[in-house]
């Protein structure tokens, strides 16, 4: 009964700060992105704008919901709970920091944690798929479209490239990864499947240059065309949190998770998790900022015929070299 | 297909531009706290004026409505009362209406007026929710009585110049019964004028 409690608390706890963490997350967003484009960005609600994910909320809920007349009304309305949960579940498993102690920041200590999230992370785009299919449109449903075939095409070169962090850490446990990262961190070793996990990790998160499942320039809004109010603020919630997720797997799988760089411990691991995850936040916004959408044939072609086989090519190598080094 | 997906340099100068224009000087002017200084000829908000003894300097003459290429301007003269003189001369505006979403602040009112009583002033802030609000009439566009500068005909030293008597020889347009012109604004307007002072 008392583990109960004590993970219903945790549960809650780690809800609010992934909410909150999504809310600022966007509001960094739109600031980074506004710079680069010499603008302020939001900076009229509360001081530098820092308001403006509680105004953008209460602005999404007070919008009408509807629903299209040609609309699957139940797959409708649950898809974008598929995609929120999906994308929330997630961080039940990914640790945060570790205290001295040995005790873990996390709702729970999976062993076979990476296989979960990217379980969860796949089953995502059921969220995206239903949606685009039962909003009874065309539009969203070329996006959804898109968006299986995109996800089948990077979906396999992102684990792929983990899979060399798996071999070379010898478990799938989240915290054994980083446990095996104290000395050197998987960037150095895998610095290809690092590159091939973020060129994927952006498709998948279905963020520019990759947003091929929203394109508005050819969509209109892709997916998530039909929907309105607090049903498209879930997706939206759903995308941010993504992103940060992958971020925080980058994070624990390449660059040492909580360890501190340059052996300066004094700082916590947790504001090094948060530090690290923020830099690929970071990436993203700039990604997004510079590059224009990749095209749809060549999203395709660099995903299967470039990204796989170098995936492939970092799996073997690395599987080779480790099975001729002296076990450690 | 080769040269695209593998022109990294060109990737990474994009990367550097935007992180190069994130530090730029922004060209924003952020409106409602900070205000651009505009020049003091800028074409705003019409204002009537007064003579600095409170009269007003419009004479009801319409010249500002027959110059207004937008049709924006209203007027509708009446003869002074002797008892209560609004303006100097003889009439003054009665009704005096710019419609300024009509308006195209082009400033014909302005030069077309012989007592200088419209002028454009630099304000421009009139956002309203209604249409109808936009309709300005002498209550809105007439300056407070203080306001005004200047100094009226009949103040001049040596009265009301002799020439201006000229004006009565020539041929009026103005239909002796109607007492008003006989443009089809004329028409409309007849009646605004029942019930006005003179």
């Amino acid at each position: 009964m008392n583990e109960w409690v004590i993970v219903v608390a945790k549960s809650l706890l780690i809800l609010l700060v992934v909410i909150t963490t999504f809310a600022y997350s966007m509001l960094f967003e739109r600031k980074i992105m506004g710079w680069m484009q010499m603008r302020w960005g939001p900076n009229r609600v509360g001081p530098w704008g820092l308001m403006q994910p509680a105004a953008d909320a209460a602005k999404m809920m007070f919008k009408e919901d509807l629903t299209p007349r040609t609309a699957d009304p139940i797959i409708y309305r649950l898809a974008p709970f598929i995609s929120l949960i999906c994308a929330m579940g997630v961080y039940a498993v990914i640790p945060f920091s570790e205290t001295s102690s040995g005790s873990l920041w996390s709702v729970s200590d999976v062993n076979a944690g990476i296989l979960f999230v990217f379980a969860l992370t796949s089953m995502g785009v059921y969220g995206i798929s239903l949606a685009g299919w039962s909003s009874g449109s065309k539009f969203p449903l070329l996006g959804s479209v898109r968006a299986t075939a995109q996800m089948i095409s990077y979906e396999l070169a992102m684990t792929m490239s983990v899979i060399g962090v798996l071999i070379l850490a010898q478990t799938t446990s989240l915290r054994g990864i980083v446990h095996a990262q104290y000395g050197l961190w998987f960037i150095v070793p895998q610095l290809l499947g690092f590159f091939i996990y973020l060129i994927t990790a952006v498709a998948e998160t279905n963020r520019a240059p990759f947003d091929l499942v929203e394109a508005e320039t050819e969509l209109v809004a892709g997916f998530h065309t039909e929907y309105s109010g607090l049903r498209f603020g879930l997706f939206f919630i759903a995308e941010y949190l993504n992103m940060i997720t992958v971020s925080c797997l980058a994070t624990l799988l390449f660059l040492g998770g909580w360890n501190a760089p340059f052996g300066l411990t004094m700082v916590p691991g947790l504001v090094w998790f948060v530090l690290k995850a923020a830099l690929f936040l970071f990436l993203y916004i700039w990604l997004r900022a510079t590059l224009p959408r990749i095209r749809y044939d060549r999203l395709m072609a660099l995903g299967w015929k470039v990204l796989l086989p170098l995936a492939t090519l970092n799996l073997i190598v690395t599987a080779v070299v480790v099975a001729l080094l002296p076990p450690r | 297909m080769r040269k695209n997906l593998f022109n990294l340099g060109a990737v990474l100068q994009g990367f550097r531009t935007t992180v190069s224009f994130a530090f730029r000087k922004k060209p924003t002017i952020e409106y409602p706290s900070v205000r651009k200084q505009h020049s003091p000829r800028f074409h705003g908000l019409h204002e009537l004026r007064r003579y600095a003894d409170g009269k007003e300097r419009c004479i009801g003459c319409e010249l500002c409505a027959i110059a207004c290429p937008a049709n924006a301007i209203t007027v509708v003269g009446a003869e002074n009362a002797p008892a209560d003189r609004r303006s100097p001369g003889e009439r003054y505006a009665a009704r005096y209406e710019i419609d300024e979403l009509r308006c195209i602040f082009c400033g014909l009112c302005e030069e077309a007026c012989p007592t200088d009583a419209i002028v454009l002033t630099p304000r421009f802030e009139m956002a309203d929710y209604r249409r109808g609000a936009f309709i300005y009439s002498k209550d809105r566009l007439l300056v407070p009585p203080t306001a005004g500068i200047g100094t009226s005909p009949d103040e001049r030293p040596g009265g009301i110049p002799s020439d201006l008597g000229s004006v009565t020889n020539q041929k009026s347009t103005v239909d002796i019964k109607d007492g008003y012109d006989a443009t089809w604004r004329g028409g409309l307007l007849k009646e605004d004028r029942k019930g006005l002072a003179g």
